[in-house]
């Protein structure tokens, strides 16, 4: 039994985003990590251009351009500058060393394939590995958030988390509506608006981007 | 075919009996001139004798005897089948070069304790043999104990050392926590039916539920994996092995461990009517902590027999993993595969007898030739000892699973197993199988660190003592003994596909599945499918060899052989001292840092500005401190209250009675 | 007893390939050496220079030092032979070798943590500060390099449901063309292992003496002469192997079939052309690359580790 080509290549594609996670996951440097964001932008719109090829559906091509647009051209330059102004390029601290977190990261792998694999059998003609690489990202863009300390890399964090959410979507239910992902992009971008100016506030408060900081605020 | 194979089992009796009268003649003669130059060679003449034995009766119906030893009405059930054919042989095979170097060994002895050794020695051997012939529950008890007895007297042999004692003490206090548990689980699998059930035949006729099943198994795998030193029993090892003398520590980690190897084999697939798959996960999973939990702390110790005992311990993981992977294939009904696996364990066991037997006689020739144990005053000992440090050169390359030797052929195996594994049904056991595979590669790769760093320290570089100059090669008896098992490390890696012809009657009768060689050809290795994997040593050895040879003759044809000999270069360094070079705790202590979390490090650094700078470091084991000290205070806890009751009043004492009696009448 | 024609045409394929490899080894360094000259704006010692320094080093007289053994002299001739053997069974023109037979990708991690071993041991010999330094450091590298390349082989092997090197190639290279997702993180590991156990620039430096830094060199420093030609010479063999298990894995395209003569001539180009681009890309690697610090190297090769684990778990997951 052979699967078709494209399926082929969405597979592939599925593999090098969880592989994109994982370098996030590794990764100590502010700057590298938006990097690797905005390679993640580049494989979501690959995959989803092609998506819209082998389904034919149109509409998919203009979300495969907004993803372009968004994530991998002005989110990144807007973190970019971001962190050129907040001058946050020192290396990550994380609260877990880096390759217990893998470990994390590879159970998680398995746990949930495991955990997808009832959904994508209900799925057609998808193979199972979708789903559960998907739902894999999102946990561990989770993870990542969960372990860091800069409010930098959990903001990258939440919108790799995204990122992997519209994966799922486009490649394992050929896409939502147009109107939806318009709506989801502009929260996207304004959220990283609001994040953008919230760091600002933070740095302005606790004269750090650390989040450890924040504890602070409950009451005594 | 019926009188010879008969005769195996008496061949195994009267060499059972042998070494009981030769350990009472030990005893009476005192001399220590006989003792190692008779008794001792006899018993290894036995021991091969036993060997033969077992090879001649491996492909044979199992034979039976009944002793009317014992207690009346409890006679004693001998039986001989290929599982205990294979252990015997194992048996066999070690100590016939373990005894011929213990000849030599004991040679400085005094006579008295020699002879008291000589006992304990011998009963030790015939022990180990009844446990493996023992059919009954009765006579598997007495055996066993007798053999965690009289090795716990041989333990102890140096008792005027208060830490030997203690060393003694642990192990003889595991061993009994792991008797309970085995007796428990031969109640638990007589299936409540009377004093009557106590034979292994009428345990495999006995139903169990599930539940019961998994109980016994469980309690089975704690006893014997105390036995073992599976985590997190493992405690006792890294002190008794280095207490005992050489020859023992070699027989208590190459066959005394198999033993309990061979206990977990035969109650899980032989005496349990049905296995449940996770019964292999949990094998599987504990057999990968103590294999990597092993090699750590191998990786780290100071004292070359310690380091050892954690290498045994690693062993003891690679095999239980073996083990889980046995039940998890044989469980879901992938019968080829169950039977490699069960090969990969076979083979081990055997490759973990030899080697290990060989390098803790070879630690036993060092002890002798310095009279140090500890590593950081070792060094350069090749130029003194050329025997020793050729054949244990051959130990460290077998254990580190190097080809063409025997450990790599049993890796070999067990990673095949690994790479033929997918399409389990459970999805979670098929993704764990490949997790279980980076590990299993990660410990053999440390244990290779672990190698270079015992045979390194050890023999290499220079001389880290002067007193190490007078050191002296090891004597023509002990030599003897480690060529033996040498010979036999090289013969188990170059005859593969022999070794696993005759493994495979042992998983036939335990499993009824086979594994065969696809291969026709006796120089290539190749279980399942010839075009899946194969392993040719033989060719291995001769394309190395001959490549070698090509290159020294090229070069020495097609421009010279001069040589000149000078000072070492070093960079320019011009002082070179023995000190420069890495200590045992240097050359660990990469290990140390990355795995860092694991150990409990006391650390005594000294400051920019000390005078007299000392640098102290020494890593513990943590579950001891975690597990073994909370459970000491908890017991001293428990027998405070129960000494409340203890006051030595007569009459509080008659008390007790009487409140036991009614209480039992009330129940009655 | 008879022997078959074609059993006769496949030895004479090994050793042919024996010979290749053995000769054109240096010259894949030097390649990869001129390379880096190129980039750094050097004009570099020109391709062949390994050759010359071999030359150089075999008409040596051979300096040993008072306390060396017969551990470390025999060292260099185990360490050439198992690398000379490890090239030499790895599929690269044509996959019809009769040795690949004897010795299927386990025993290839075998091979090279064999020489591994004897190095080692030879460098704490000596017994010199900086030899005991660097089997340490070695061996270090080596416990997660092993195991990593190891599980990428194992990928491969899963795929073609073998681990004899020929099938896999075969497989891999004449069937119906497949990505394979797990082979993108098995030849990302891949990379990294090869780096690390090539003494290549974010672990090593192969043309440094800096105390602080080195590995191998430390390893190797006692040897003069033609052991270390020997050895230097088993170094190229060694990247010529990794190399040639890179492209027998991850590019195996255009290996010519079992008995198809005609398409030799095409492999061989072909292979030529694999080569020339796979030293130019090590030496744009290295050149772009900063020297870690030592214990930033487990991290880096434990990441290896872990890819290569998540890759043969991908090919369970994806079936692919």
């Amino acid at each position: 039994m052979q699967t078709p080509f494209i399926l082929q290549f969405i597979n592939l594609l599925a593999a090098l985003l969880l592989l994109i996670v994982f370098a996030m996951l590794a990764q100590r440097r502010i700057l590298s990590l938006i990097k690797l964001f905005a390679w993640q932008g580049a494989l979501l719109t690959l995959s989803t251009a092609v998506v819209a090829y082998s389904t034919a559906q149109h509409h998919l091509y203009y979300s495969a351009a907004l993803t372009l647009a968004l994530k991998v051209l002005l989110l990144p330059w807007l973190l970019y500058r971001l962190i050129h102004r907040l001058n946050v390029r020192w290396e990550v601290e994380t609260l877990i060393n880096i390759p217990a977190t893998m470990l994390v990261g590879i159970a998680l792998v398995i746990f949930s394939f495991n955990l997808a694999a009832p959904i994508s059998q209900l799925a057609e003609g998808i193979t199972r590995g979708l789903i559960g690489i998907a739902l894999a990202c999102v946990l561990m863009s989770l993870l990542i958030m969960l372990t860091r300390r800069k409010a930098v890399t959990q903001v990258v964090a939440f919108l790799s988390l995204e990122n992997s959410l519209f994966f799922a979507a486009t490649s394992a239910t050929q896409g939502m509506p147009l109107v939806v992902e318009f709506g989801i992009a502009l929260d996207v971008l304004v959220a990283t608006f609001i994040f953008g100016i919230f760091f600002f506030q933070i740095r302005e408060t606790f004269d750090s981007l650390d989040i450890m900081h924040m504890e602070k605020l409950k009451d005594d | 075919m019926n009188a010879t194979s008969l005769s195996a089992l008496e061949i195994t009796n009267g060499v059972i009996l042998f070494w009981i009268l030769l350990g009472a003649v030990g005893l009476w003669w005192r001399d220590t001139r006989s003792l190692t130059r008779i008794l001792f060679p006899l018993g290894a003449l036995a021991a091969l004798l036993l060997a033969a034995a077992g090879f001649a009766a491996l492909g044979s119906e199992a034979q039976t005897l009944v002793l009317p030893l014992g207690l009346p009405e409890l006679p004693f059930h001998l039986r001989l089948d290929a599982l205990s054919t294979f252990f015997l042989i194992l048996l066999g095979v070690a100590s016939f070069g373990v005894s011929l170097y213990a000849s030599g060994y004991f040679r400085h002895m005094e006579g008295k304790t020699l002879g008291l050794l000589c006992l304990e020695y011998h009963l030790f051997l015939a022990s180990m043999a009844l446990v493996l012939l023992a059919d009954d529950a009765y006579l598997f008890m007495v055996a066993w104990e007798m053999m965690a007895l009289s090795s716990y007297f041989l333990v102890t042999t140096d008792h005027a050392i208060p830490d030997i004692r203690r060393a003694g003490f642990l192990y003889l206090l595991i061993a009994h926590v792991g008797a309970i548990a085995i007796l428990l689980a031969f109640g638990v699998m007589q299936g409540g039916n009377g004093i009557g059930a106590y034979t292994f035949d009428a345990m495999r006729a006995a139903p169990l539920t599930p539940f019961w099943a998994s109980a016994a198994f469980l309690l089975a795998l704690f006893g014997f994996g105390a036995k073992a030193g599976v985590l997190p029993t493992h405690v006792w090892l890294p002190e008794a092995h280095p207490a005992a003398p050489s020859p023992v520590s070699a027989l208590m980690s190459g066959v005394m461990l198999k033993t309990a190897i061979y206990g977990i084999l035969r109650v899980t697939f032989d005496l349990l009517p049905e296995q449940v798959w996770w019964w292999g996960v949990l094998a599987l999973g504990l057999g990968l902590v103590t294999a990597v939990f092993g090699v750590m702390f191998a990786a780290v110790q100071g004292d070359m027999k310690r380091l050892l005992a954690y290498s045994s311990i690693e062993n003891i993981g690679l095999l239980l993993v073996g083990i889980g992977l046995t039940l998890i294939f044989h469980v879901y009904g992938k019968a080829e595969l169950a039977a490699l696996a069960l090969a990969a364990t076979l083979y081990h066991s055997l490759n973990h007898a030899c080697f290990k037997s060989l390098l803790f006689v070879g630690t036993g020739s060092i002890l002798h030739a310095t009279g140090e144990r500890n590593m950081g005053r070792l060094g350069g000992l090749i130029h003194h000892m050329p025997w020793a440090s050729v054949l244990m050169l051959v130990g460290v390359l077998a254990i580190a699973g190097l080809p063409p030797l025997n450990g790599f052929v049993s890796e070999w195996l067990l990673l095949q197993a690994f790479l033929l594994s997918p399409g389990l049904p459970n999805s979670y056991i098929d993704m764990l199988v490949p997790v279980a595979a980076a590990v299993i590669a990660l410990a053999a790769a440390l244990a290779a660190y672990v190698m270079v760093k015992f045979y390194g320290v050890i023999f290499l570089g220079q001389r880290r003592e002067p007193a190490l100059a007078r050191a002296h090669d090891a004597g023509s008896m002990e030599r003897a003994g480690m060529v033996w098992l040498a010979l036999a490390c090289v013969a188990l890696g170059l005859f593969p596909v022999f070794v696993l012809g005759q493994i495979d009657l042992v998983a036939l009768s335990l499993l009824g599945s086979q594994l065969g060689n696809a291969s026709a050809d006796w120089m290539f290795l190749a279980p399942v499918d010839t075009g899946r994997a194969s392993y040719s040593p033989m060719y291995f050895l001769l394309a190395v060899a001959g490549v070698m040879g090509l290159s020294v003759l090229l070069v020495r044809r097609l421009y010279h052989g001069r040589l000149r000999r000078g000072a070492a270069w070093d960079c320019g360094f011009p002082a070179q001292t023995a000190r420069m070079q890495d200590t045992a705790e240097g050359f660990g202590q990469p290990i140390r840092r990355i795995f860092e979390p694991f150990f409990r490090i006391e650390r005594e650094v000294p400051g920019a500005f000390d005078t007299h700078p000392k640098y102290h470091g020494h890593s513990d084991d943590k579950l001891w401190f975690l597990l073994y000290l909370p459970l000491k205070d908890l017991t001293e806890k428990l027998s405070g209250w129960a000494s409340l009751l203890q006051h030595g009043r007569i009459h509080l004492y008659l008390a007790y009675t009487f409140a036991t009696l009614v209480v039992l009448l009330v129940f009655v | 007893m008879m022997i078959a024609p074609e059993i006769i045409l496949a030895i004479v394929f090994q050793l042919t390939q024996l010979l290749l490899v053995v000769l054109a080894a240096p010259l894949l360094s030097g390649w990869v050496n001129q390379c880096q000259a190129w980039l750094q704006n050097r004009s570099g010692a020109g391709v062949l220079q390994p050759y010359r320094v071999l030359h150089k080093l075999f008409r040596k007289d051979a300096v040993l030092a008072h306390n060396a053994s017969w551990l470390f002299r025999i060292t260099p001739y185990i360490v050439f032979g198992c690398m000379w053997l490890a090239a030499a069974i790895i599929p690269i023109i044509a996959v019809d070798l009769p040795f690949s037979r004897a010795a299927d990708v386990i025993a290839l991690v075998g091979v090279f943590a064999l020489a591994r071993m004897f190095i080692a041991l030879a460098a704490m010999d000596i017994g010199t500060a900086f030899g005991s330094l660097g089997a340490r450091r070695e061996m270090l590298v080596s416990f997660l390099a092993e195991p990593a390349l190891l599980m990428v082989l194992f990928t491969a092997s899963m795929i073609s449901h073998s681990t004899q090197l020929p099938r896999i190639v075969e497989s891999l290279a004449h069937h119906q063309f497949v990505l394979y997702p797990s082979l993108a993180f098995a030849a990302l590991a891949f990379v990294i292992v090869l780096l690390a156990e090539n003494a290549r620039i974010p672990v090593d430096n192969p043309n440094t003496h800096l105390e602080l830094t080195m590995i191998h060199e430390a390893m190797i420093l006692e040897y003069s002469a033609r052991h270390l030609a020997l050895i230097e010479w088993a170094s190229s063999l060694k990247l010529f192997a990794y190399v040639s298990i890179g492209i027998a894995l991850f590019l195996p395209h255009g290996i010519a079939e079992v008995g198809n003569w005609a398409a030799l001539p095409l492999a061989l180009a072909l292979l030529l052309l694999k080569l020339i681009l796979a030293g130019a890309g090590l030496a744009v690697l290295e050149v772009v690359s900063a020297k870690m610090r030592i214990f930033r190297a487990p991290e880096f090769l434990g990441t290896a580790f872990l890819l290569a684990v998540l890759g043969l778990l991908i090919h369970f997951l994806l079936g692919a």
